[in-house]
């Protein structure tokens, strides 16, 4: 029961980052051109999906809050400031999407909270990430790290680390789901972000190295996590042969594989624990009485159907969307 | 325990949460009206219902989105501000919350597609009853989150067992008689919000001699509705109290402004609490029994006063008194309207009563007024506690939780709920104002989505929508 609980979260968590890592990284693309086109062609590519996508993250929530009580509330006490500061960015950047189009004149708040609020989430989102990697710091199952004690060069190193990631996989799709300029300028941009994300990997790793990162050992241990670095290089060189052969759909799937084996591999090096270092799945989860009680309406019925809608959803939406229509 | 940060955080969630609630208020109503529209179309087939449903789903749509936005923010705030009470009551109030996150999720998200797409799409049945299920999952929404704030109000179905509530039944945590007096009287708030805004609306365009054939249907079907509903409304109010005198007699002495145990009871009506000296100023009181009558049904029955609680288990008794009195107010306030309204309707007077008319589209705040002193005085009036009688507000928040950090979020939430609020409602003015039939905006190609309750009012006209399709 446990473990059905661990797998729908990790499911949960891997969609919101595929699928809301998508449309934050058109967000942070947004703000770097001032064509009206193109911005109107790059919100099309994502107005119809991007809520569904931050679905995934209040289900999340939800999930970790039921089956898991002690990490939602120890990890979201943590994260005090920066899960604040995220929710309201997510939120402007929200109404942006509709908001924008209803004025003329104040249409430059909304752009600037679209480009600003998807900015700010994604690098709370890698801070969040880096810190749990380095390891909070606890004292009695409690977080004794201050207000700012999450933020920390390698933190914020993870943070611009996964601007760059999403940008890359947000560049990816609008290759994928954009022509003309738009399509042209997305082509230019992958290879630059493609290997400002191999910097990062690589700049990660040699700190990882000299910092002697908990994480580290539990790698040596077992060397058989190395798979999954392997399918990220595997989804790397093709990534490159596709760039290269100037196709439109393989560099998405392709970032998306690199996405799932860095999610792989962390979520593999975390185990048994949940939140590193701290508390282990089977100490952090919900009595059996809370488990069943989710399993048989959320679990088993309501999950799989959400799946099947967010297929659907996509499947609805598929080919490209023409840069001349003005809305999406 | 910082004793600032703890009261930053409780202003903080007093403040989302009730910016939170003024829009599935409003939009629970309007769903309820929505379906009620569509039914009438499809029995009378008179176009005008149509009229009135593509107009009222733009506004739903808006308000909708709204609600969406800023219930992110409460899935997240248990856990930051409040970490200790969702440590021990996440086994009963997060798999409480994911019932209403995934019922909600499926029947709105699914459903409200075809609301936008498919009126050219499906088939005339299949679209009413797209129609119900949105409002059947704003009504579980509310459901759930019913049952999850009255179980904090009055706990059940639980042991204690290493510090945490463990569900032992999850029968008596869902079915009890403080849920089906609470939900019900939340639902019939919700659907009063609604009938309060159509009236007003209808109200506002025969001021305006303007949209004579929907404005009267508006005021009619409004005013009617409310005229049944609040009746049964102060029958679920007064259930209400029932389970408040028997589980919470501190609030209900707070409520009543009740000081001494009196055996009967009598009733203050209206005074100025002084709690320095434990007494009421200016106080206009009925004589016993009907203070007795009013809270337990009875001639006789022994009331408690606050003077044998003690202190330390006190809510702040002024504002339970005063929230309460607020919301009784704006109820009779309405019924009065709604009965008045209804009789010069019946009688077709209404139309040229212009004072009425001013009076009805002049009370459309009430409702929403109504709906957040019920939440004060429900939740202040639970004070000192968060779940009530086992454990204490200033012990369920985030023990390491600075003023300084607490200061920052405040201040933030506030900045941004103001600039969104503003622009949110000025919009749906914007939409009302213009009126069922009125062109809004000339932005071409603009369909709606699904998931995208707000894109709704970009659709011009009701003609234009059967052309546009998905993705072009």
């Amino acid at each position: 029961m446990v473990m059905f609980w661990v797998l729908l979260l990790a499911i949960s968590i891997l969609l919101y980052v595929l699928l809301d890592g998508v449309d934050l990284g058109v967000g942070m693309l947004f703000g770097l051109t001032n064509s009206e086109i193109r911005r109107g062609a790059m919100l099309s590519a994502v107005a119809p999906i991007w809520d569904g996508n931050e679905t995934w993250l209040v289900v999340t929530a939800v999930t970790l809050w039921g089956a898991f009580p002690v990490v939602y509330a120890t990890l979201l006490s943590a994260f005090y400031l920066p899960l604040i500061v995220m929710l309201l960015g997510l939120i402007l950047r929200g109404v942006a999407f509709e908001f924008r189009y209803k004025t003329q004149r104040m249409r430059w708040i909304w752009d600037l909270s679209f480009a600003g609020g998807s900015l700010i989430a994604t690098f709370i989102q890698g801070v969040t990430v880096g810190a749990l990697v380095e390891g909070l710091q606890v004292t009695n199952g409690q977080y004794s790290g201050g207000d700012f004690g999450w933020l920390t060069p390698f933190a914020a190193l993870c943070g611009i680390g996964l601007c760059l990631g999403y940008a890359l996989l947000g560049a990816c799709w609008l290759l994928k789901k954009c022509d003309a300029e738009v399509r042209d300028v997305a082509r230019r941009q992958i290879p630059v972000l493609a290997v400002g994300v191999l910097a990062f990997l690589m700049l990660v790793f040699a700190y990882a190295l000299a910092e002697h990162l908990p994480i580290l050992h539990r790698w040596i241990d077992r060397p058989y996590l190395f798979v999954f670095p392997a399918i990220g290089a595997v989804a790397a060189t093709v990534l490159a042969l596709s760039i290269l052969n100037h196709n439109d759909h393989w560099p998405f799937y392709m970032v998306a594989l690199i996405f799932v084996s860095a999610f792989g591999t962390l979520a593999l090096s975390f185990w048994p624990y949940i939140i590193p270092g701290v508390i282990t799945i089977d100490e952090a989860a919900a009595p059996q009485s809370s488990l069943m009680f989710m399993f048989w309406g959320c679990g088993v019925v309501v999950f799989p159907l959400m799946l099947l809608y967010t297929v659907i959803s996509y499947t609805v939406f598929r080919g490209k969307v023409g840069t001349t229509a003005g809305y999406h | 325990m910082d004793m600032t940060a703890l009261l930053l955080s409780r202003i903080q969630f007093a403040f989302t949460i009730s910016f939170h609630i003024i829009f599935p208020a409003f939009t629970i109503g309007l769903a309820a009206w929505l379906t009620v529209l569509e039914a009438l179309h499809l029995r009378t087939g008179r176009p005008v219902y149509q009229v009135l449903f593509e107009f009222w789903l733009k506004i739903f749509g808006v308000a909708f989105g709204l609600g969406v936005v800023s219930g992110i923010v409460m899935a997240f705030q248990f856990g930051t501000n409040w970490s200790v009470l969702s440590k021990m009551s996440g086994p009963i109030q997060g798999p409480l919350l994911m019932y209403e996150t995934f019922t909600a999720f499926m029947l709105e998200a699914s459903f409200f597609g075809v609301l936008i797409f498919g009126r050219s799409r499906v088939p005339p049945w299949f679209y009413l009853f797209s129609t119900a299920m949105v409002a059947l999952g704003t009504t579980f929404s509310a459901f759930w989150i019913m049952v999850n704030n009255s179980w904090m109000q009055v706990p059940s179905g639980y042991v204690m067992e290493n510090g945490a509530f463990v569900p032992n039944d999850w029968t008596k945590i869902i079915f009890n008689s403080v849920v089906w007096s609470r939900f019900p009287h939340m639902l019939l708030a919700s659907y009063l919000t609604g009938a309060f805004c159509v009236a007003a609306t209808g109200a506002w365009y025969l001021l305006r001699r303007e949209y004579h054939a929907e404005s009267r249907i508006m005021l009619r079907m409004g005013l009617g509705l409310a005229a049944v509903l609040i009746p049964i409304q102060l029958f679920f109010g007064h259930l209400c109290g029932g389970y408040v005198n028997t589980y919470q007699p501190a609030k209900m002495a707070a409520i009543e402004g009740r000081w001494n145990d009196e055996k009967p009871g009598s009733e203050v009506l209206f005074a100025w609490p002084d709690v320095e000296n434990r007494r009421n100023l200016y106080a206009i009181t009925l004589p016993p029994p009907f203070g007795s009558l009013i809270d337990s049904d009875s001639l006789t029955a022994a009331e408690t006063g606050l003077n044998s609680i003690p202190p330390e288990n006190w809510p702040p008794v002024v504002i339970p008194f005063f929230s309460f009195r607020i919301m009784v107010g704006c109820g009779l306030v309405m019924l009065g309207l709604a009965w008045l309204g209804s009789y010069l309707s019946f009688k077709h007077r209404l139309a040229y009563n212009r004072p009425l008319l001013w009076l009805t589209f002049l009370s459309f705040p009430l409702p929403f007024i109504a709906i957040l002193t019920g939440w004060f005085t429900a939740e202040v009036g639970r004070q000192p506690w968060v779940v009530y009688g086992v454990l204490r507000t200033a012990d369920a928040m985030t023990p390491f939780l600075t003023t300084r950090a607490a200061t920052i979020s405040l201040v933030i939430f506030c900045a941004v709920y103001a600039f969104i609020f503003l622009f949110g409602t000025f919009y749906i003015y914007r939409l009302i104002r213009t009126g069922p039939r009125g062109k809004l905006f000339e932005t071409p190609h603009d369909a709606a989505m699904p998931n995208r309750p707000m894109s709704l009012a970009n659709v011009g006209s009701i003609h234009e929508q059967g052309h546009v399709g998905a993705g072009e």
